[in-house]
């Protein structure tokens, strides 16, 4: 099918787009690049009156990495933000996870910053900004609010963005050499979004023992769901795991529902496998392991 | 305010200029129009083929300033100034088929042909990137974000492997026309 009828703005600057946002309020509707929404226009689950085209602000297309964060301007691509060097080094778990993200094809106009706008619950993105407590910065004519990651996504296809405002960047906490991560998932195809994924994020003590576990599940609930595994995991030692009781717990917080694709149980069960997985690997992450090794 | 309201959110027309295959084209299109739909009514250019238009099925996929993209999730007026390459843009002059098209032909990469632009588009994007393709897996993933109904993709696959070589020996840039004799010329 073909989108209605709308009109088309493509400001040349953060303040021009800031004041037609604020002008049009609901009726105006931020496009970057366009994965997400121009299917949703395509199929007349959305009919925006107005789109505010911010490809053109060159002032937001910058990945940012210093000692404590790597930050991800508005119009980085899923491709650009995959491949960067630095920020794949100071947060391994954006590289793990968007190997996972839909096809090249769409990498190569899909943002980052929008997949954790627009929060799919099955979207890998806003599982790492809840997993890592990241942060968005939000910018509007009244001034810019910052929002934590945990906070953001508040419900499936609907994150804390206000009419009026638009999503500048997104940050990520830098990881020390004693954090690793992992993400691991399963599609019918991949590149397709997932049956259920899981984010996980394992902090090691000085004795190369685990200290602190937090999981970010997708796929099986409405938003991503963050379950806190350090009781279940804490003091094994990083060479002799035993994930039963993590898994255990992880899978009694989890009550995802079923559709076309796969019952509710087997996204349950798929998900604790998932977690086994992805713990080892987070752990076997680790600097300091791999060090020892 | 009602009055500037308005004005913000009537559809007006868009004249959009972008080069396609080398050569300029210029059309005045509403903003809703997709790029797929403006390639194929606008500019009559009807190689680009329309599945799903919600991103799935591939068939739309074209080389924007060189990158593949679907053309069925961008607005026209999006792309105002830029370069765009569709499957009409790979054969030489003469008909002679690009080392892509051929290494389709060779190895039954169609049957009925639906599909076969934007696999070619995709690999050609693809091939520029990773010269060095050879790994069945990497090639697998890589053209997993289009669908085929008829073959089975063996033969695609078999064909972007075939493509991957010849364009090794040539050293062309398979995003740009062929020109027979395997030489680029700028
Ligand atoms: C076939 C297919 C497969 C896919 N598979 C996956 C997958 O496996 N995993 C995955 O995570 N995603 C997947 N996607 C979606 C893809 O990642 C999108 O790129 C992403 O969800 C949205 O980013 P976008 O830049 O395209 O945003 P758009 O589509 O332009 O916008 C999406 C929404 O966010 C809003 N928005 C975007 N940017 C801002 C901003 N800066 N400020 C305020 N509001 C903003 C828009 O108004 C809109 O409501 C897939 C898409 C397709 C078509
Ligand atoms: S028509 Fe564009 S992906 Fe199917
Ligand atoms: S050849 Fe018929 S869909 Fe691929």
């Amino acid at each position: 099918m073909k989108p209605s009828p709308f009109a088309y703005h493509a400001p040349e600057d953060v303040d021009a787009a800031l004041a037609l946002l604020a002008e049009l309020g609901d009726d105006g509707k931020v496009l970057a690049g366009g994965q997400s929404l121009v299917p949703m226009m395509n199929m007349r689950l959305a009919a925006p009156p107005a789109l505010v085209d911010i490809t053109r602000l060159t002032d937001l297309d910058h990945v940012t990495v210093d000692d404590d964060q790597v930050t991800v301007g508005a119009t980085v691509t899923h491709e650009r933000l995959r491949t960067h060097p630095d920020a794949s080094r100071a947060c391994p778990l954006l590289r793990q996870a968007l190997d996972w993200v839909a096809h090249p094809v769409i990498r190569n106009r899909g943002t980052s910053v929008g997949s954790i706008v627009h929060a799919d619950p099955a979207a890998e993105l806003p599982a790492v900004l809840a997993l890592l407590d990241g942060s968005v910065e939000l910018r509007s004519t009244q001034g810019t609010r910052t929002v934590a990651g945990g906070d953001f996504v508040v419900g499936p296809l609907e994150s804390d963005v206000q009419p009026g405002e638009l999503a500048t960047s997104v940050s990520f906490p830098a990881l020390t050499a004693s954090t690793g991560t992992a993400f691991h998932e399963l599609a019918r195809r991949h590149g397709d979004y997932a049956l259920a994924g899981v984010g996980v994020r394992v902090d090691l003590d000085d004795d190369r023992r685990v200290a602190a576990v937090r999981a970010a599940f997708i796929g099986v609930a409405d938003r991503p769901l963050v379950v806190e595994l350090t009781d279940a995991l804490s003091g094994q030692a990083h060479d002799a795991l035993d994930t039963g009781d993590a898994v255990g717990h992880a899978r009694d917080q989890l009550d995802p529902n079923g559709d076309i694709h796969a019952s509710g149980s087997y996204r349950r069960h798929l998900a604790g496998i998932l977690l086994d997985r992805a713990v080892c690997d987070a752990v076997a992450a680790t600097t300091s392991t791999q060090e020892a090794a | 305010m009602t009055s500037e309201l308005t004005s913000l959110t009537a559809p007006q027309r868009h004249q959009v200029t972008v080069t396609v295959n080398g050569l300029p084209r210029s059309a005045e299109v509403a903003p809703r129009r997709l790029l797929s739909d403006f390639l194929r009514h606008d500019l009559r250019l009807t190689g680009t083929h329309v599945g799903c238009e919600h991103g799935v099925c591939g068939a739309c996929t074209i080389l924007l300033d060189g990158k593949p993209i679907r053309s069925c999730l961008t607005f026209a007026v999006a792309v105002d100034g830029r370069d765009i390459t569709t499957v009409e843009g790979l054969a030489a002059e003469d008909g002679t088929l690009h080392p892509v098209q051929q290494a389709f032909q060779d190895h039954h990469g169609l049957q009925c042909g639906f599909c076969t632009p934007g696999f070619v588009m995709s690999a050609c994007g693809y091939l520029a990137e990773h010269p060095d393709a050879q790994d069945d897996d990497e090639i697998r993933e890589e053209m997993a974000g289009n669908l085929c109904r008829c073959t089975g993709y063996a033969g695609i696959l078999g064909a972007v492997k075939q493509a991957a070589e010849v364009l090794r020996e040539t050293g062309a840039d398979p995003r740009d026309r062929h020109r027979p004799g395997g030489a680029t010329l700028g």
